[in-house]
């Protein structure tokens, strides 16, 4: 008895107020919520829907506030979901746009309703991780790489790491490779540059946004978060994980051998100077890694966004004006965001391309 | 005053006898709901999953490939990381929330008893993500160069406790389970000790029982088959439980006896590779997991209650 007087005290004191507040908290957000659906639908007023890649996520943020000043008239509802939902959503028609960190396979491309156009938006490094006692600066290529990730190369002191790496004293340390356990496009980017330059990756894991890794061969970790955090933790750990997270959590990250022989270190600039000599086909379905040239990035990859050449929605001309905005003046906020600003030859040839969208 | 007497009894027994249907026909409305809910989503499941069913059929049962890339699907390891996940939740938390629901019904004073209800509670409330960062950030780490080198020397020679250990493993998420199933079983434990009436009780003390007697004899085994519905309550959030597992549990496919090795549940692998995937059989394979997650608890359930009329017995029900 005296358990339930005191409990009948405390829902007046606590619990009646709680639900007051939370009915009150409710009302009001969704009479705001109100005011700005019907202020979207005001006349002149243009919502632009999109889904997809988490990767674009950052730069589609900084694009749609500062596109305020370009036309303040149009309104964005972008969905970070995933590239893979991303292009789900855009054959389903849900979407105006998609967004994706790999190019549309040809099978979706021919059951789509209509012909998808790729547009690549942002291009991004993939840096390798690691955790070594005493952080030495290291290089690696991609052979050894590939070694690590399929369990032939087992300890920091094996021979073929110590020869890319004259005059670093290497620990006896067994090398715990940390993957990504979700889909992701920086697994897509890592495993394209570890198909590309080591046969037996791929004949055997070849590559995809998830892949069937060696079995017993280190462990898989939520998002990049997750990846980064498990290779702080563990001595001896490696990783990989998108530029702008390795530099904003200043995990270090290793010089990788280019095509051309070079060491080079994953930022915005050598990326660009990746995307400047890959070689580009007119459907812009390409592949960046291990690009030609003396200064190139070897794991690095694109961001698409993909949009029907046939626009039916009423916000298709505001679409292809936000992205012509989107790939020549917007690229000029990539480089804070660790993003490489696409060349200029790239952003004429997407400004052709999207002139041939039809509204 | 007789016959007014009579009428108002009519006309009143008239009313309940409308309350009483409606209220009986409301409510079975409310479980059949439950029902129906259930039998939606394993509906829905197996439309999704049908692409993957017809391909693969009872072979993605047993086998132990999962390859996107080349669209071959099996959900073998996952099938077993979900059990011996759980397995090890309940090994851990059984013994732990059992016991301390006894001490709180039998023989903790009244001021112990109050705040640490409240405490068991508020661990009950805690979200799975956070529990998940803590296990991450903290727990794990302190498990890897604390705990698991001392279970290594001292037990080493079991085929558990060996092969390489990098922190996030089958333990790991095993132990943050038990850690989010450990307030469910307490709370029914306790309400389910409360409900063993005090004439049990008395009379096993007039008959000369010790303390540990009293509780073993006549609460316990008078309480064991609520008992034992307080562990399948846990076993079912143990089994489906997702985020802590997916960030502790090193997210390999694995089959072996070492509980250092990274695994994968069910769960997990859902969580991890829904929102990539952009093929439709293997999206289709994910609903395929999805509904072998949903049969696995099924049968784990009906395992469980069959064990149950098995081994306790018809037993007596907890009066009221």
């Amino acid at each position: 008895m005296g358990g339930k007087r005191i409990l009948t005290k405390y829902m007046k004191i606590f619990i009646l107020p709680i639900i007051a507040v939370g009915i009150a908290v409710w009302v009001v957000s969704c009479s705001k919520q109100s005011e700005s659906s019907t202020a979207s639908a005001a006349p002149g007023q243009m919502l632009i829907t999109g889904a997809g890649s988490t990767f674009d996520y950052p730069a589609f943020t900084k694009w749609f506030e500062a596109y305020k000043a370009v036309n303040p008239n149009v309104q964005f509802n972008y969905q970070s979901i995933g590239s893979g939902a991303g292009q789900k959503q855009l054959l389903n028609q849900t979407v105006e746009f998609g967004a994706s960190d790999a190019p549309m396979s040809d099978e979706s491309m021919t059951n789509a309703p209509g012909k998808i156009l790729h547009l690549p938006v942002v291009a991004g490094g993939v840096a390798i991780i690691y955790n070594l006692p005493g952080d030495p600066k290291i290089n690696l290529d991609g052979n050894t790489l590939a070694g690590i990730y399929l369990g032939t190369i087992t300890n920091w002191n094996d021979s073929k790491i110590a020869a890319l790496n004259p005059g670093v004293s290497l620990p006896n340390l067994p090398i715990i490779p940390v993957h990504r356990s979700d889909g992701s496009g920086t697994t897509f980017i890592f495993t394209d540059y570890l198909t590309s330059v080591n046969d037996a990756w791929g004949n055997s894991v070849k590559k995809g946004t998830a892949v069937q890794w060696p079995t017993g061969v280190g462990i898989g970790a939520k998002g990049s978060a997750g990846v980064a955090g498990q290779v702080r933790q563990l001595s001896g750990a490696i990783g990989y994980a998108e530029l702008a997270y390795a530099d904003q959590n200043k995990i270090p990250y290793a010089n990788m051998k280019n095509a051309a022989g070079n060491f080079v270190a994953p930022t915005p600039d050598s990326v660009s100077a990746a995307l400047a000599t890959a070689k580009i086909p007119d459907d812009f379905r390409f592949s960046m890694v291990n690009a030609p040239g003396d200064k190139s990035y070897p794991i690095a990859g694109a961001s698409w966004v993909l949009i029907y050449q046939q626009q039916k929605s009423e916000s298709g001309k505001e679409l292809t004006d936000f992205l012509k905005w989107a790939i020549t003046d917007g690229q000029k906020l990539s480089p804070s965001l660790d993003y490489a600003p696409l060349p200029d030859e790239v952003q004429q040839r997407e400004l052709k391309l999207l002139d041939t969208v039809t509204y | 005053m007789n016959a007014i007497a009579i009428n108002v009894n009519r006309k009143s027994s008239g009313v309940s006898h409308f309350g009483d249907s409606t209220f009986k026909w409301l409510t079975l409305l409310m479980a059949l709901s439950v029902f129906v809910l259930i039998a939606l989503i394993g509906y829905e499941l197996f439309v999704g999953a049908r692409p993957s069913i017809q391909k693969f059929g009872w072979h993605f049962l047993v086998s132990s490939s999962w390859d996107p890339v080349n669209g071959v699907f099996g959900a073998l390891p996952y099938i077993f990381g979900t059990l011996v996940t759980s397995f090890i939740a309940l090994l851990i938390a059984v013994p732990l929330s059992i016991a301390t629901a006894v001490f709180l019904t039998e023989l903790a004073p009244l001021w112990v008893r109050q705040p640490l209800i409240m405490f068991i509670e508020l661990l009950a409330a805690i979200p799975s993500v956070i529990l998940g960062f803590w296990g991450f950030y903290v727990m794990v780490p302190w498990l890897h160069d604390h705990v698991y080198p001392l279970l290594r020397s001292s037990l080493g020679f079991l085929p558990f406790f060996q092969g390489a250990d990098h922190g996030p493993c089958i333990l790991s998420a095993g132990i943050i389970l038990a850690i989010m199933i450990i307030p469910i079983i307490t709370s029914v434990s306790r309400e389910i000790l409360r409900s063993v009436p005090g004439l049990q009780r008395e009379a096993a003390y007039a008959l000369g029982a010790t303390r540990w007697e009293v509780t073993r004899i006549a609460v316990l085994s008078y309480a064991k088959r609520g008992l034992f519905g307080a562990v399948i309550l846990g076993l079912g959030r143990a089994l489906g439980e997702t985020m802590a597992v997916t960030m502790l549990i090193g997210n390999a496919p694995y089959i072996g006896w070492s509980v250092f090795a990274p695994g994968q549940t069910l769960a997990s692998v859902l969580a991890n590779e829904f929102t990539e995937a952009s093929d439709p059989l293997y999206s289709s394979a994910l609903f395929h997991v999805g509904l072998v997650l949903l049969g696995v608890t099924l049968l784990v359930n009906a395992l469980a209650r069959l064990l149950l009329v098995t081994f306790a017995g018809p037993g007596m029900k907890p009066q009221h």
